[in-house]
């Protein structure tokens, strides 16, 4: 291990670290160098943050447990990148994602099906290659052999039954038990890289504020940080701090959105009801104090765009000291039932070791004993230097990522109740400088569903020369079908509610 | 299996009783924007009566969106908005639909879906474009990937604008529609 370990370290020493990334550092490799972190990948020395491209350039986040991150990136040679998904499973869909996107072939890569590209594009390759495209049919896509005695399959979506977004799930089943789950992503692919790829500063924090509607706080919370990190940017305190509750918000509104809704899976409608309620109680709020229910485009680079006023403050100490005993008293309702017990408990089970090596995210690697949270282990303001709870299970069922959500509308109550105590006085909003030479920024925030990286290069301008935003769900969405296997058809919307992934946010 | 013995079932009956006598949370009358909500629904109902038989049946379909707008049609069924109160359904099925309500600028990835999706919805049919997407692609527009708005891939009866709109301005939203329809009818 050590041995190896020396080889990376004196990999990234002999590398160039580039334009100046911060606040951490980006190497450019050779080919050679670039295979063997992507085995360390694969070995799990590293964990992988995101994978993404530019023209010309590849780029692969990742960390060593307790260490800041890098970005480790090579350049394209004759539109070819040593494959990362060969040696590390995670990395696969963004590779297949690069392909489509800019047409460059990463070399022995294990899967070159098509995964963004559906063939309904008008471009091959749109930010890289620009070929004629192959039209496609939308259902032609080989969807990966199954076979064995008295199997069939199911195919749903992309248009589902519910209020929800598209995407297509095959059950390949026996009688009632799913012995695979296919997920086939990518009908709500807008084309963000692109839309991210040259434009104004202003105009890029829009589009990423719409990268997920429910992560939008998360999400231009990160951007907001890359663009201040790139220009060496301090905020006020007193905007970081609103920052944190407006994200801690966030996370209330959805947590308990999402506790609801898979109870209401298992057909226990009465927490969906109750839960409705707090979240748009949390809505209502924060509609009240920063103008929009979601609090869209209200964190910007430099600060927030609106002000907690002492009233503001009251009104959301006051809505939470509502909710709480409410909350205290559904979540007995939710253990003292058996028959919600009995559909949640040991339903959807994901293994430790599999949420390690895709380094899931939020609740779904925390119920699974994965011991992280941005918050804590990439600090930054306001969380920095502020303890609270990160709870962790073992378990990993559809109960133990209910459990974590139950712990963390705590935490998150725990953390507004805080601030607002003592909220510092000051301005909210720094003035943004222009850059005086390219200079790049990264960042990571813990949106509710997980870590959210926002990496980006600035020019002179005001511009965004490439942004791209890695939701946590790209790192979750293969994990659902190792933790459906052998449940029943039936429990799917259950499992698949408890992840709670995101298909515009992994879709792009 | 969890077992089931020595369970205290006492919560579930506290909470059931708490909820038959309490207040509903459904928002009453007292400031204006509950006002506003509470005239929105009765109107409606009473167009929806004649017209549809006291229910109107919607199907929403995302079409490309951030999903932004499906968290704000989602509170339409919570307790606070309580559409069903007003005859307003959400279906399953576009077979089931009197109404398509579609998000998003309409990624090409989407244009066959929503197309088949509009094709087996039977008339008469409505189709309301909702979000900023959906009436113009938002931010989302100029894209290799982006079709264009909802009104591009399929006819439009309604557009309601909002990113998101909020659950009120879609309810009021529904009783233009209403409108709409009696119109059609010639009611």
């Amino acid at each position: 291990m050590t041995t190896s370990e020396d080889r990376i370290a004196a990999l990234l020493a002999d590398a160039l670290a580039v334009v100046p990334m911060r606040p951490w550092s980006r190497y450019e490799v050779e080919t050679m160098a670039f295979e063997a972190i992507a085995q360390a990948l694969g070995q799990g020395e590293r964990e992988m943050l995101g994978l993404w491209a530019e023209s010309g350039m590849v780029h692969l986040a990742v960390r060593r447990i307790g260490e800041a991150p890098c970005v480790v990136s090579t350049a394209v040679i004759d539109g070819r990148f040593p494959s990362v998904g060969v040696r590390h499973a995670p990395a696969i869909r963004p590779e297949r994602a690069i392909r489509d996107l800019f047409g460059y072939e990463p070399v022995d890569a294990p899967d070159l099906r098509p995964w963004l590209d559906h063939g309904a594009w008008t471009l091959a390759g749109p930010l890289g290659r620009r070929g004629d495209p192959v039209p496609r049919h939308p259902a032609d896509y080989p969807m990966l052999p199954v076979t064995g005695d008295g199997l069939h399959e199911i195919p749903v979506g992309p248009v589902h039954a519910g209020i929800i977004e598209p995407g297509h799930f095959r059950f390949t089943a026996n009688g009632e038990t799913v012995v695979r789950l296919e997920e086939r992503l990518g009908y709500v692919h807008k084309g963000i890289d692109g839309l991210l790829t040259d434009v104004p500063l202003e105009r890029a924090g829009k589009v990423v504020a719409r990268v997920s509607g429910d992560s939008t706080v998360a999400a231009s919370f990160a951007f907001a940080r890359a663009v201040e990190a790139a220009l060496g940017l301090d905020v006020p305190r007193r905007a970081t701090v609103i920052r944190g509750v407006m994200a801690e918000l966030e996370r209330l509104a959805n947590h308990f959105g999402d506790i609801g809704a898979i109870c209401n899976d298992a057909a226990f409608a009465i927490m969906l009801a109750h839960c409705g309620i707090f979240r748009e109680k949390i809505l209502a709020a924060s509609a009240a104090v920063f103008a929009h229910r979601l609090m869209m485009d209200t964190i910007v680079p430099g600060g927030v765009t609106a002000n907690i006023t002492a009233e503001g403050a009251r009104l959301i100490v006051a809505t939470l000291d509502e909710i709480t005993p409410a909350f205290e008293e559904i979540v007995r309702l939710y253990e003292d039932t058996p028959s919600i017990q009995d559909r949640t408990c040991g339903t959807g089970h994901l293994a430790a070791d599999l949420a390690v090596r895709f380094a899931a995210g939020g609740p779904v690697g925390r119920a699974s004993a994965r011991d992280f949270d941005a918050r804590r282990d990439l600090a930054y303001a306001p969380y920095a230097g502020h303890a609270f709870e990160v709870p962790v299970l073992t378990a990993g069922d559809v109960d133990a990522r209910v459990q974590i959500r139950i712990r963390e509308v705590a935490a998150s109550m725990k953390l507004i109740r805080e601030w607002l105590r003592a909220l510092p006085e000051g301005p909210t909003l720094a003035p943004v400088p222009d850059a005086a030479a390219p200079a790049e920024g990264i960042a990571v925030t813990e949106a509710f569903r997980g870590d959210l990286l926002v990496w980006l290069r600035l020019l002179p301008g005001r511009k965004v020369a490439r942004c791209h935003v890695r939701d946590a769900s790209w790192f979750q969405w293969p994990l659902l079908e190792a933790a459906i296997e052998n449940n029943i058809v039936a429990d799917f919307p259950l499992c698949n509610k408890s992840f709670n992934c995101s298909y515009s946010g992994a879709d792009l | 299996m969890v077992a089931t013995e020595g369970r205290d079932l006492a919560p579930m009956r506290t909470l059931i009783l708490k909820s038959l006598f309490a207040k509903p949370v459904t928002v009453p009358a007292p400031d204006a924007s509950a006002a506003a909500l509470d005239e929105v629904g009765r109107a409606l109902e009473d167009r929806v009566r004649r017209v549809y038989g006291r229910s109107l049946s919607i199907r929403e379909v995302d079409a490309g969106s951030c999903n932004g707008c499906e968290l704000e049609i989602h509170a339409l069924n919570n307790a606070v908005y309580d559409c069903e109160r007003f005859g307003l359904k959400f279906v399953a099925s576009p077979r089931h639909a009197d109404v398509l309500m579609v998000t998003g600028p309409v990624a090409r990835n989407m244009k066959v879906a929503l197309e088949r999706t509009f094709a087996a919805t039977p008339d008469p049919k409505f189709v309301v474009a909702v979000g900023d997407c959906a009436a113009g692609c938002g931010v989302f527009g100029e894209s290799y990937a982006v079709v264009g708005s909802v009104d591009q891939v399929i006819p439009v009866d309604l557009t309601l604008r909002g990113c998101p709109p909020r659950p009120i301005d879609l309810l009021q939203g529904l009783i233009a529609l209403v409108d709409k329809a009696s119109g059609r009818t010639g009611r």
